[in-house]
């Protein structure tokens, strides 16, 4: 695979970039692979390919039902943080942090990292008291957090309202520095073209519709495109978990709802950083196009069919008008809903199974983006060594019989 | 945007009601003798069907009453709304119902 550099840019440039290479092989799938990853979202090819980087095994095929990163990576709003409040949380999401830091040059692919800044605002003096909890607690685990009075956060922002006679004014604010958003489409191809380099078959087109066990053995698993086997098998479909999960008989602790995401037109750069805000409950940032990208949060119901109710979109408009005033007469150009698939302490499963040899990565809520290197290389120790690494240890099944919850309503559960 | 029948005031938007999730879950009736699986499974282990799914709501901004719907999850059809304690319709029949 030809590496890419200015100088290639500019050899290909003489050939009007019609003889760039594809940047992954689309091989039919063979009968067997040492493991199978099912899924081609961002979680499965950084899983697939921390297999072949940090652990040798190279003999794996991604089994994707429609096209790489056509779910949730495709889907959502891009944002990048680690300032989750509790040990467990802070490490596995920091650790990604470190990987987004280098992940570029690692994957030689531009994945278009922008440290621009997460602020997490405050409404309330809960909210406050909350959040500067959360600053000190990141603190000690060695992740960046500021507290920001109103005034720092205008100087931040200067187009955020904190005028004090908002409804729910602006006290303050976190606000991680390392912190930004990253293009989704470049992670889940880069990934790709690197896990392919080293011997991956990704195969898109081909859905997983069983999973093969020989008593309490995964054996396999068959699909559209005919039996596949495998001693291992990963499970990384977000939005779909339950129903592969159903598929090995497993009942799991996982609701799956629709979450929206909207774009506005493109205008001149006005937003500097990335604005969240639980308690008004919107979270914003502006694209490299000019887009302002929009989200925020679930509706109410299980749903599988990747769209929401209109009373979500108008709730988060409301709040992004009186946070921002300037956007009151901007024009949305899309909308569109994914599938997030929901734990009941709002913290991921990454685990092993009642099945030997099959593993489950899942139920990342509406925050799974951000940490899609951290994720990936857990999942592919967890696969390889047949144990959890030390940093998804806390999130395995069991937490669920045993109490030990990692309960991150607080930072994670609503907005991301 | 759903709209729900509720059976006391007719149909309403979805912004009226609150959504209570899967529907027939039993507390069991000795907690002091369940094992610590079976409390889990109780508590936390969740159907989370694609397809038809029972399911409680309230009427929170209405007549405050709770009853079950069995909707489909990936259209969001509402097939059959019943009360509270009484079995589940039978799918099947909803289904041949909803293809008619």
């Amino acid at each position: 695979m030809p590496r890419f550099s200015i100088f290639s840019v500019a050899r290909n440039a003489l050939s009007h970039h019609e003889n760039w290479p594809r940047l992954w092989r689309s091989p039919e799938p063979r009968p067997a692979y040492d493991a199978i990853i099912v899924g081609g979202g961002g979680h499965g090819l950084a899983t697939a390919y921390y297999l072949a980087r940090n652990h040798g095994v190279t003999n794996v095929a991604v089994l994707e039902k429609g096209w790489i990163g056509g779910g949730n990576t495709g889907r959502n709003t891009t944002i990048v943080r680690s300032n989750y409040l509790w040990d467990a949380s802070a490490h596995i999401y920091e650790h990604a942090m470190k990987l987004w830091e280098g992940l570029a040059e690692d994957l030689n692919y531009n994945v278009m990292l922008s440290q621009r800044g997460v602020m997490n605002l405050a409404h309330n003096l809960g909210d406050v008291r909350e959040s500067r909890r959360r600053v000190f607690a990141n603190r000690l685990n060695g992740v960046d957090a500021e507290w920001l009075t109103p005034e720092q956060c205008k100087a931040e922002c200067p187009i955020l309202n904190t005028s004090p006679g908002l409804r729910y004014p602006v006290m303050g604010a976190t606000f991680q520095r390392r912190g930004g958003v990253a293009r989704h489409d470049a992670v889940a191809w880069g990934y790709a073209r690197a896990a392919d380099a080293r011997g991956v078959d990704i195969i898109q087109n081909c859905e997983v519709t069983g999973i093969l066990r020989d008593g309490d053995r995964v054996t396999g698993v068959e699909t559209t495109r005919g039996v596949i086997r495998a001693p291992k098998v990963g499970i990384v479909t977000a939005g779909n978990t339950s129903v592969l999960g159903q598929m090995a008989g497993l009942r799991l602790p996982i609701e799956s709802h629709p979450l929206q995401a909207l774009v506005s037109e493109p205008i001149k750069p006005v937003h500097p950083i990335v604005v969240m805000s639980n308690a008004v409950h919107v979270y914003v940032s502006q694209s490299d196009k000019g887009e302002l990208v929009i989200g925020a949060g679930v509706d109410g119901f299980v749903g599988y069919g990747q769209r929401g109710g209109f009373s979500i979109i108008e709730g988060q408009m409301g709040a992004l008008k009186e946070l921002f005033p300037i956007f009151s007469r901007l024009k949305l150009m899309r909308s569109w809903g994914g599938i997030v698939d929901t734990c009941p302490d709002a913290s991921p499963l990454i685990t092993k199974t009642p099945v030997q040899g099959l593993y489950i990565n899942g139920g990342w809520g509406t925050g799974g983006f951000k940490s899609t290197p951290g994720s990936g290389w857990c999942f592919a120790h967890t696969i390889a060594q047949d144990e959890p690494h030390p940093l998804n240890a806390p999130f395995s099944l069991e937490r669920f019989v045993t109490g030990d919850l990692v309960d991150e309503h607080g930072a994670a559960g609503v907005a991301h | 945007m759903l709209l729900i029948d509720c059976p006391h005031c007719g149909p309403r938007d979805v912004t009226e009601f609150h959504y209570g999730g899967e529907a027939h879950i039993a507390r069991p009736e000795d907690p002091d003798a369940v094992t610590d699986a079976q409390w889990a499974d109780y508590l936390f282990m969740k159907k989370n069907t694609r397809g038809l799914f029972a399911e409680r709501w309230v009427h929170s901004q209405g007549c405050r009453r709770w009853f079950n719907a069995i909707r489909d999850t990936v259209s969001y059809r509402i097939l059959a709304i019943y009360p509270m304690g009484t079995p589940m319709p039978d799918l099947d029949t909803l289904r041949q119902e909803a293809d008619r």
